[in-house]
Formats: structure tokens, sequence, C-alpha cells
């Protein structure tokens, strides 16, 4: 009997834990989903990730100017030359733990790449992309 | 008698002032007790700083900049446009960092190096890039474009870290200088 309550107990405090690994991004896009997206599409986010915008400093800007094409594999800021890890889910999952970090990041990149913070829809369209690389 | 006595409270009187007024990092009676530990730099000891601002550059210890530099780096609008980048924080965690950097800057550090910094910089100045405090140039003098911007495991001279093998620990003396594709600095 208390082996079995024991057991329960455990199933119940781990199993949102383990999930969680590759949960942050589904987490977020639970919340855009209720900011009047469309379903998210791996497509969409790949063609925006390869979408380039003039900055105000003249050069033109995409995700993969730095972050490159093949996703599974590093890149490297092109001014700061800071060595990138990758930034597909399946090599690397470290990037997909914490929504405060995934939220960080779009909103600096964004106004980085584009000059702009990214709708939601295009946040969640990106995860989705990124989760299926 | 009387002097001595007097001579021993004033050295008494000294030590309670100081370490009651000597900021944040250590009272004036531990400084004037621990010569070993107030040479170079204090290295950096602040999780939430290493990670964010360790995250894009080598996190440079607050001690390499007086108060006044740091409060025009650290300010949230600036951030959105960190020497071309953007490095905004949330709130809480940029006043974290904040009250952080503020208590260890330079001119509130014993450290022999910190205080080299600050009495380099000019009354009323408050430069944002350490490699243009006077100190840090004079220090880095000798050095050759090929050594710094043209050589590509350097590429500048902010990247401290490239060269300094023990920048981590907050030590910048030359014995621990490691030049990439050039070798051990040698006097």
């Amino acid at each position: 009997m208390f082996f079995r309550i024991f057991a329960i107990a455990c199933a119940v405090i781990l199993c949102p834990q383990m999930g969680q690994a590759q949960n942050a991004a589904r987490e977020l896009q639970n919340i855009y989903a209720t900011q009047g997206t469309v379903d998210f599409s791996a497509e969409r986010g790949g063609a925006k990730w390869g979408l380039e915008v003039q900055s105000k400093s003249g050069d033109r800007r995409s995700c993969s100017t730095c972050h490159g094409a093949d996703l599974t594999q590093a890149g490297q800021h092109i001014k700061t030359k800071k060595h990138l890890e990758p930034m597909a889910f399946s090599v690397n999952k470290e990037r997909y733990i914490k929504t405060k970090k995934i939220e960080k990041w779009f909103k600096r990149n964004c106004k980085w790449t584009w000059g702009r913070e990214c709708t939601a829809q295009e946040k969640g369209d990106f995860l989705e992309y990124l989760l299926a690389q | 008698m009387k002097k001595r006595s007097i001579l021993i409270l004033a050295l008494i009187g000294t030590s309670v002032v100081g370490s009651v007024s000597g900021g944040e990092e250590q009272g004036f009676a531990q400084w004037m007790m621990t010569f070993s530990r107030t040479k170079e730099v204090k290295a950096v000891d602040h999780e939430l700083y290493a990670e964010e601002c360790g995250a894009c550059h080598y996190a440079f210890p607050p001690g390499l900049l007086p108060i006044q530099s740091w409060k025009k780096l650290l300010d949230a609008q600036e951030l959105e446009d960190h020497f071309g980048e953007n490095a905004e924080l949330d709130e809480d965690d940029l006043k974290n960092i904040q009250e952080y950097v503020y208590a260890n800057s330079s001119e509130k550090s014993y450290h022999k190096r910190a205080r080299k910094i600050t009495r380099s910089i000019p009354e009323g100045e408050a430069p944002i890039r350490i490699t243009e405090v006077k100190y840090i140039k004079r220090k880095h003098h000798e050095l050759t474009d090929e050594m710094v911007k043209g050589n590509k495991d350097v590429n500048s001279l902010s990247n401290c870290n490239a060269c300094h093998t023990q920048a981590e620990e907050g030590v910048f003396d030359d014995d621990t200088v490691d030049i990439p594709n050039f070798g051990k600095w040698d006097d």
C-alpha cells in the first residue's frame, strides 16, 4: 500500500519534469496560440528564417546570416564572431528548456535582424521549424 | 606611554571605521591585513552577471571601469544598442546586475589594478570602453595590429581572455599572457 502511494507520488512529481526538456517551446506556442494565430507551420518558419531585411547600418540580415542554413551545424555571429551552438532541436535540446531564455533571444534577435519584434505567429512558426530540424 | 595608547586607540578606531565604511568588497581593516588578496582585479562572483553578460563576451570584472561608466553602459535604453548589438534584459535581471556592478566598480575596489584604473581616468570622464581607459591603453601600447586586430584568434583588444589566460580569475599579470599565434608574452 505504502509502495503504491509512493510510486504514484513519484510519477506525479516526475512526469511534468521529464517532459520539460522539450516543452518550453511547446509551452510558448500554447501562449502564442491565444494571441490570434493560425496553426503554426514549419514551412512558413523556414521561409522566414532566410528572409533578409536591410538593417539601419546598411547590411542585409536574416536568421541564417549568423545561424547558418544547416541548423544542425554551429553558426558564427557575423559581427562579433561569437560561436553559436546549433539551433536544431535534434542536436541541441539545451536551447529549448527555458521559456524565459527563448523569449529573451526572440526579442533581441528579431530587433537586431529585422529591426522590430517578431509577432506571435512568426515566433510560433520559427519554433515549429526549429523543433523539426 | 600616553602617546602609545593614543596610537593604539587611533589604529583600532581606523579599523572599526574602516570595516563599517569599507563598501561591498572588504573592510579597510581586512584590506590592511591581507595584502595578497588585493592585487589584480576582483574576479566576477555573480552568477547572473556571469551568465547574462558572459553569454556574448568575456564577462568583464566590474572593477575594470568606474561606476559612471557602468551607469552609461547598463542603462536599459543603451543596452538595446550595446556596441551595435541588442543586449536587452528584463527589468528584474537588469536591476540585479546593476546593483552588483555598481557596488564593485573600480573606485569601490581595494584591488590594486582597479585602483590604478580609477586613478588614470581624468575627473569627469566616463569611458564606455575598457580599452579607452588610459591605464589599459598604456599597458597595451607595445602590441602590434598583427597581434590583435589582424590575429584571427584575438580580433579585438576587448577579448581580454584571448590572451590573458587567467582573466576569469581576474588575473592580468604579464606572466599569464599568451598571445595566440605569437606565444607567451616576454618583457
